[in-house]
């Protein structure tokens, strides 16, 4: 298995703060990954330094087959490379309607210029109606996404996300506030996903963790505690330390 | 018959001989007599000179009576008197030398001596002297004050026979500075002018300026042949050189007489003008000379039929340049002298140059506490609260009009900006309070439309007070005690009114770091800042906590504007002038932060001033240059000086 | 989807065939052609308004569709003004100049006629040169090309500065209202080479057109800013209608979301802030021609706030709303300041509108703001009734889309 992601002796600080330290971790191409962590662990620091929203003050952060430096990139460049990013709370375009919110995220060129004279074409329009199915929002297609509930609009993100068509998803806690028939559905379209692309999940929840059926790293105070099956992580001191012993 | 003439004759010599010996002063005068009675400033001086000179014990009584128009000429003897108008009508007459009244005369039998203003000056320069030893104290400083602005070479040597018996501390010390200032001057050994140069070579008064300017003056001279030997020469200059332009040198020679003016396109025109004849100058058709080339063939041919003479071309003005030397000659001939004027100046201009660097610290500083005055409370709302509150500028202004209010009820200056100072903050956290109950509290979290809604508020107040106050500037007058400035010397000062501001600004300062440091309501502003759910939770009610924060940074502004009136017109635009300033502090300064405000205030005032000393005539630019320095600063630091960094600072 | 853009936006189809009576109508009834019931002053007031509402349509692409609130469009809008104004001037100031020198004795050279230009131009500040920045003013073409290159190019400068350090909010309202300030204080100075706080005049003369009358020159421009407004309103429609217009709300909504789906925020929100400071330009070099006269202080922050306060009020996110708010305070705002409103009596005191007239707007700003944030176009929702359900997570508009409706509240 050939390497996605290789994140390298990453550290980062704020304000004397050591949020993430000398942080490795490396994922491979159409893998699941599960990473947890209890809080201030830099589970959501970390997501931003591969997409760009936080510059590490060292470390490298290498890509592809190429090997690109992510580093070097900005936000709109690392979701261009193949890096999507699902957040925490649902984030679509509320104002705009489902078929929109897709459309949007479409992988298509983003230069001004070819946006600005986009019309959609059948095969954009199939593949929207295709992705909408897929997640299970093919009936509100034309409702407003604000109007759609809570569990709704995360799959629509999800959705979103697919419709860039990354190698990579970084999907932070796509299970909060969800029915257990939601995270049922949920579960399928990851798992679904790492099919053909590489899928980071953080997550607190362990039973929905241990659906994902997959490898699992845990963070500690900014760097790797532990990494491997849920089984053998829960059985290792260090992580029942961090998480039972206080 | 020619006996009687002889005996006038013997009488009269006897009596010039006796006036000579008895009455020295009347001798003086009627050696003079026609120019004094002619009384012509052109002619008069030796007149003057001879009676402040005479080294008479009366002189100086003469000069002031004649000064005061109170010299008459006795017709009959051509003598003269002082002569005051008696009771009886008649004028009392008292003799010049011994001062004792010798007599009564009509009026018709006298002339009266009337100098005009110009003479009278010129005696008042002569009084000087006398007036240097007067035993009086005030007269004696009258004198000094008048010569330190009109100095001559004249009083030099009357200062130096006053000084030693000069008793008074201070009036010595004048004396003694006026008097190396005379030397440096006028007096006629070189040497001892140079000492005096040296002696206040270091000395910063602009008096010691002036006097050395006029040493250092020059002037180019052109000469024919080669440089006289016997001038003060400062430096030899080639024409076409920066000191000295081809044009200018030609211009100079121009100006002596030794040259031509050149053409200029004017005159062509004016000569062919003169020279129009049926449609043609020198035979070439009017409707041709729409340019200079052919206006100039023109001339040449008008040059040629001889009607107007040849102008001199720009070649010629180099070889005619080129016979003559020129030079920038002192207008003092002593070069010793002039050479150490020319150090003690570049000596003193360095010190001036420090001076004024402190003095624009100073007055960067001064405005610096304006701006952070202005700028604290929006640090407050803006900064620790992230309200922005576009009505901050008329809160100023309202604290403003409210020290203007307390003015008019209160007519003792100090009592009532000591009242209008609480008040101010009374009125302005009232309207602070009212503002965020009724409108801002509504529209947390939504920024931009708080924005719009507090700059509603502000052109309603901003209208409101025109209709109450009218558009004229209202006067705030400062008290007495803030009158004046500390001087440090001739380049350096402060005005009271400013030290009083940054003590003001200071007070603030230290009263917010009070607030939020110290107290419960500090203690819960910064809790409700970080988090308002959790602070809720703990029983502090966030409403409260915003609205008396926002009280508070408004009534800052109150005070703020109370302090701002005082040197600026009160108009019902003095707060939107401080507005943008403000917002330009806290965001430079970096939000959410009082030391961010300070750091940004200082950097804006120092900066401001600093640009006007570049330029000095035109502060406008120099706000302008301010603003695209703000814009481009915060390219570096997006978050300002003192940036709260990472997570904290939140996206 | 399969619907033609016409169909998706009833609106533009609608406005345009009001623009297009109102235009018909002002004619006919106006001096110049017409009847005679309008007067020449009153057509150019409805031309100018027609300018800005054109401007307004540019403040609500910036604001009401890309959330940046831009407190710099009026200067762009009275760059746009400058810049005709520099040939105007120049022009008809060349025609007086050449008329009285061919009466001189000999016939003037063309540095004559530009020096005696200059003094013409320039005595009133105390100078008789011409500054570099009237280099073109001989030329129309060019100067017409500056309308829109001056404003455009500034745009780009600052927003490149400003969007490319994540300056954004009210950072960036404040930025820009700076950058209007500093702009207007700069041609307040007498050595900006243009004139100064006299600013420049005698706009409304077309130079070789002495023999036009006003009433007929009302009209064109009267035209010519119906069709400028008409062609900006079709524009901003296209625009906004389409993908590049659903990417611009979502980076109102969600700055974050929209550049993790790979889209370069910087350069779409630089691209509509120069897109409509050009739009602003040419509604300026409309305007100025109308008024006669432009100086510094048209410049000043306060217009470029009003220019938001119009939008407000219409409402935003609309364009039609931009064009009510703006025709709707801007007519009231000159009735009301011009003297024309009778005065109020109530027996103790007598309201004069003059002076209260600005009061009243500032406080109707408020309430507008509190109780009817979506202004007068939120009325055609209500007429429509399709008024969206209350739901919760209800977004709040333009400014803090991301924060649902329960959040905000707290």
């Amino acid at each position: 298995m050939t390497t996605l992601l290789e994140v390298s002796g990453v550290s980062v600080s704020f304000d004397g703060f050591r949020a993430i330290n000398n942080l490795s971790f490396q994922i491979g191409k159409a893998e699941m990954r599960a990473i947890i962590g209890p809080n201030g662990a830099g589970k959501t620091t970390f997501m931003d330094i591969v997409t760009g929203k936080t510059k590490p003050d060292e470390g490298r952060v290498l890509w592809g087959d190429k090997s690109q430096s992510l580093l070097a990139l900005n936000e709109a460049q690392i979701a261009q490379a193949g890096v999507g990013r699902k957040f925490q709370k649902p984030t679509v375009f509320e104002d705009q309607s489902v078929a929109d919110n897709l459309l949007l995220a479409l992988k298509k060129p983003r230069s001004i210029l070819s946006v600005l004279f986009f019309r959609p074409s059948a095969p954009d329009r199939a593949r929207v109606a295709e992705l909408a199915e897929h997640i299970g929002l093919k009936d509100e297609m034309d409702r407003k996404s604000g109007e759609l509930s809570h569990g709704q609009k995360q799959w629509l993100e999800i959705g979103m996300l697919l419709a860039q068509e990354p190698q990579l998803l970084l999907v932070d806690e796509p299970a909060a506030g969800m029915t257990p028939e939601e995270r049922e559905h949920t579960t399928r379209i990851l798992v679904e996903a790492a099919k053909t692309r590489a899928v980071v999940v953080v997550e607190h929840d362990m039973e929905f963790v241990r659906r994902l059926d997959c490898k699992v790293t845990v963070l500690h105070e900014g760097s790797v505690l532990a990494e491997g099956s849920l089984d053998h992580v829960t059985a290792n001191q260090d992580v029942i330390d961090v998480y039972l012993g206080r | 018959m020619l006996r009687a003439v002889n005996i006038f004759v013997f009488w009269v010599l006897m009596a010039t001989a006796a006036l000579a010996q008895d009455a020295p002063m009347q001798s003086v005068l009627q050696d003079h007599r026609d120019v004094i009675v002619k009384s012509s400033r052109k002619t008069i001086a030796p007149a003057i000179d001879a009676v402040a000179t005479s080294g008479l014990a009366q002189a100086q009584q003469v000069l002031e009576a004649w000064q005061a128009k109170n010299m008459w000429l006795r017709k009959e003897d051509d003598l003269f008197f002082r002569a005051e108008k008696a009771e009886s009508g008649l004028y009392a007459l008292y003799d010049l030398d011994t001062g004792a009244q010798v007599g009564e005369a009509e009026k018709r039998d006298l002339k009266q001596i009337k100098p005009n203003s110009g003479i009278r000056a010129m005696l008042a320069t002569a009084l000087v002297q006398f007036q240097l030893s007067d035993p009086n104290a005030a007269n004696r400083a009258a004198a000094l004050q008048s010569l330190e602005r009109d100095p001559s070479a004249a009083a030099l040597e009357p200062l130096r026979a006053s000084i030693p018996g000069e008793e008074n501390t201070v009036l010595k010390a004048r004396k003694e500075r006026l008097e190396r200032l005379l030397t440096m001057a006028y007096d006629p050994d070189d040497a001892a002018r140079v000492t005096a140069i040296e002696s206040m070579s270091d000395d910063l008064g602009v008096d010691v300026r002036a006097t050395l300017n006029p040493i250092l003056q020059a002037r180019v001279q052109v000469f024919e042949g080669d440089i006289p030997e016997d001038l003060n020469v400062k430096a030899e200059l080639i024409p076409g050189s920066e000191a000295l332009s081809l044009d200018q040198a030609y211009e100079l020679l121009v100006s002596e007489g030794f040259a031509t003016k050149p053409l200029t396109p004017e005159d062509i025109r004016k000569a062919l003008i003169a020279h129009i004849d049926g449609g043609r100058v020198g035979g070439v058709p009017l409707v041709t000379l729409d340019t200079d080339a052919a206006r100039a063939a023109a001339y040449q041919s008008l040059v040629e039929q001889g009607q107007v003479v040849p102008g001199v071309t720009s070649d010629q003005i180099g070889e005619i340049v080129a016979q003559y030397q020129f030079a920038e000659v002192y207008l003092d001939p002593s070069h010793s002298v002039a050479a150490a004027a020319e150090q003690a100046m570049g000596s003193i201009s360095t010190r001036v140059a420090a001076g004024q660097t402190l003095d624009l610290v100073l007055d960067g500083l001064s405005l610096a506490s304006i701006y952070f005055l202005a700028a604290i409370g929006l640090a407050i709302t803006f900064g620790v609260m992230g309200v922005i509150n576009m009505a901050h500028g008329e809160f100023i202004m309202m604290g403003a009009y409210t020290g203007y209010v307390v003015q008019q009820v209160i007519p003792d200056h100090t009592t009532s900006i000591l009242v209008a100072i609480p008040l101010a903050f009374a009125v302005t956290f009232g309207a602070g309070v009212a503002m965020e109950r009724l409108v801002i509290r509504h529209l947390y979290h939504r920024p931009l439309e708080t924005l719009l809604a507090t700059f509603g508020i502000s052109i309603a107040l901003q209208q409101l007070a025109k209709n109450i106050f009218g558009t004229q500037a209202r006067p705030l007058t400062a008290p007495g005690w803030l009158d004046g400035s500390l001087v440090l010397n001739d380049v350096v000062s402060i005005s009271y009114i400013r030290i009083a501001i940054f003590v003001l600004a200071l007070f603030f300062l230290v009263v917010f770091l009070f607030i939020m440091k110290r107290t419960r309501l500090g203690l819960e502003t910064r809790a409700v800042t970080q988090n308002p759910r959790m602070a809720a939770s703990m029983g502090i009610n966030p409403g409260r906590v915003n609205m008396l924060a926002f009280g508070f940074g408004s009534g800052i502004a109150g005070v703020a504007g109370v302090a701002i009136g005082l040197f600026a017109k009160v108009t019902s635009e003095l707060g939107s002038a401080y507005i943008v300033q403000s917002f330009m502090t806290v965001v430079v300064g970096g939000v959410g932060n009082i030391w961010g405000a300070l750091a940004g205030a200082t950097m804006i005032g120092f900066f401001q001033k600093g640009v006007e000393w570049l330029n000095p005539s035109n502060t406008l630019a120099a706000q302008t240059y301010m603003i695209i320095f703000i814009i481009i600063f915060i390219q570096f630091r997006p978050r300002g000086i003192i940036a709260l960094k990472g997570r904290a600072a939140g996206d | 989807m399969d619907r033609s853009f016409f169909a998706r936006n009833p609106s533009v189809l609608i406005f345009i065939s009001l623009l297009a009576l109102f235009t018909l109508m002002v004619t006919v009834l106006a001096e110049g052609f017409g009847i005679g019931v309008i007067s020449t002053s009153f057509v150019k007031t409805l031309g100018k308004t027609l300018c800005l509402c054109l401007v307004a349509i540019a403040m609500d692409l910036i604001w009401g569709y890309c959330g940046i609130l831009s407190l710099g469009h009026f200067a762009f809008f009275g760059l746009g003004g400058y810049m005709i104004g520099m040939w105007l001037m120049y022009e008809r100031t060349r025609d007086i100049v050449v008329t009285s020198l061919s009466e001189a004795p000999l016939p003037p050279t063309e540095q004559e006629v530009i020096d005696a230009i200059g003094t013409q131009i320039f005595g009133v500040v105390g100078s008789n040169k011409f500054p570099l920045v009237w280099a073109f003013a001989d030329s129309l073409v060019l100067q017409l090309a500056l309308v829109v290159l001056v404003p455009g190019l500034l745009a780009l400068v600052f927003g490149w500065l400003a969007f490319r350090s994540r300056v954004t909010g009210v950072y960036l309202s404040i930025l820009t209202q700076a950058m209007t300030l500093a702009l207007a204080l700069y041609l307040f100075q007498n050595d900006s080479g243009l004139r100064g706080n006299n600013g420049l005049s005698g706009l409304q003369n077309l130079p070789g057109l002495e023999a036009v009358p006003q009433a007929t020159i009302s009209l064109w421009f009267l035209w010519a800013s119906a069709l400028a407004l008409g062609l900006g309103y079709l524009l901003g429609a296209w625009v906004m209608s389409g993908k590049f217009g659903s990417v611009i709300k979502g980076i109102r909504d969600d700055e974050a979301r929209v550049r993790f789906l790979g889209y370069s925020v910087e350069r779409y929100k630089l691209a509509v802030f120069t897109l409509t400071a050009c739009i602003a330009g040419i509604a300026g070099a409309l305007y100025y021609p109308q008024a006669g006269i432009i100086n510094p202080a048209e410049l000043a922050p306060i217009a470029s706030i009003y220019l938001a306060v119009w939008v407000a009020i219409g409402g935003r996110g609309r364009l039609y709303g931009a064009v009510v708010g703006a025709a709707l305070v801007s007519l009231l705002s000159s009735w009301f300041t011009g003297g024309l409103a009778p005065d109020l009596p109530l027996g103790f005191y007598t309201i004069k509108w003059v002076d209260w007239w600005q009061i009243v707007l500032g406080l109707s700003f408020v309430l507008v703001t509190l109780f009817a944030p979506t202004g007068i176009g939120g009325l055609v929702d209500l007429w429509n009734e399709r008024r969206a359900p209350d739901r919760h997570g209800a977004d709040l508009g333009p400014d803090m889309g991301s924060l649902r409706e329960k959040e905000a509240l707290e």
